[in-house]
């Protein structure tokens, strides 16, 4: 994982989106153990209390299971897997459509945009 | 509040004509990382040093799990000064059996360990090393007391990145629910990111204090960007 944070925001959300995006990678795969907060904390260098705030928060989204003595994992329901990826994919593509609105360039046209470079890439 | 681990009251401190603290109202709970800010000259060291019973407050009181600064706050108080008050002349094994000899709290252990994950000799006198490890030696020591609340005076002012990603880590690792750990530094950019809440000060008051994400998620600013506005409103 990447732990590289912008200031401007609380920290355990960005936490909590780049755990996110490990599981959606595949880095953490779903079952898979979730290291310990103080074993996070380092990596991230941030505070233990923020890192166990935002892995309360995925616990309370369902995406993290366990949170005892045994740790915790990713959880294995399919259908929260599909909830978290649509999630984070509609929130991507928001985030995309209000860039372009800034160029008054429509939804439309911006997906026009997009698919015309990935075509050029390949 | 419950359990305070540190509460001012009134505290003040004056040097001849100046107020280096004015009247500083605050109460510091168990288990979070405080970042203590403030430009120079706005009371930081004084405070600490109040804390670790150095100083004596002019006026106001400042209690410490409940008792007022005596023998037995020192005995849970861990204190890192801003200038090093360690032999240079010992060598580091020395300096370990001194802190075994004067704090119950202190864990031998735990500090050889750290210095070994340094690949610091033990046996080598301290003037012989290099200052960034002569801070981290102190740093070492400092966090290696199961004390209830460590007081670190500027523990990243003038050592390299890799070093303060060391003394960071170093306060990550230690980290104890049952304890405080005050940081007090200008270079807030540094610390930020560990900071459970923040205190700042200026001319020897409070200006704002609060949790950290709380506050980023209300102004949308980094606290290093909010202490900038702060003080750049204060100065005009």
């Amino acid at each position: 994982m990447n732990w590289k944070f912008a200031g401007d925001r609380p920290v355990y959300q960005q936490i909590m989106e780049n755990i996110r995006g490990a599981v959606l990678r595949g880095e953490l795969p779903p079952g898979g153990r979730v290291p310990s907060v103080r074993e996070l904390a380092m990596q991230a260098q941030v505070n233990p209390n923020t890192m166990q705030r935002a892995l309360t928060e995925l616990e309370r989204e369902g995406l993290l299971v366990g949170g005892g003595t045994s740790g915790r994992t990713v959880t294995k329901e399919e259908t929260v897997l599909e909830e978290m990826r649509r999630q984070v994919l509609e929130a991507l593509a928001r985030e995309c459509v209000e860039k372009f609105r800034v160029f008054g360039i429509s939804p439309a046209q911006a997906a026009e945009i997009i698919l015309q470079m990935k075509e050029e890439e390949t | 509040m419950e359990n305070a681990v540190l509460k001012a009251t009134g505290l003040t401190k004056s040097y001849g004509g100046t107020r280096a603290l004015d009247g500083l109202e605050l109460e510091l709970p168990q288990g979070k990382i405080v970042g203590l800010l403030g430009p120079n000259g706005s009371g930081k060291t004084t405070f600490l040093k109040i804390a670790a019973g150095l100083l004596t407050p002019s006026a106001g009181e400042l209690t410490i799990c409940g008792r007022e600064i005596g023998p037995e706050t020192k005995a849970v108080v861990s204190y890192l000064p801003d200038k090093t008050y360690l032999n240079r002349q010992q060598r580091i094994t020395e300096i370990l059996e001194f802190f075994q000899d004067f704090y119950r709290d202190f864990d031998r252990e735990r500090a050889e360990n750290m210095l070994s994950a340094l690949r610091i000799d033990t046996s080598a006198r301290l003037k012989t090393l290099s200052k960034g490890n002569q801070e981290k030696v102190q740093l070492v020591l400092v966090m290696s007391r199961r004390a209830k609340l460590y007081l670190l005076d500027e523990p990243i002012g003038g050592v390299d990145p890799a070093a303060r990603d060391y003394i960071l880590n170093t306060i990550i690792t230690n980290y104890d629910p049952s304890a405080t750990v005050l940081i007090s530094t200008h270079l807030i950019a540094d610390v930020e990111r560990v900071l459970d809440e923040f205190v700042f000060l200026s001319h020897g008051r409070i200006v704002r204090q609060g949790s950290t994400d709380e506050t980023r998620e209300e102004t949308g600013k980094s606290l290093d960007e909010l202490f900038r506005e702060v003080f750049r409103c204060l100065e005009n």
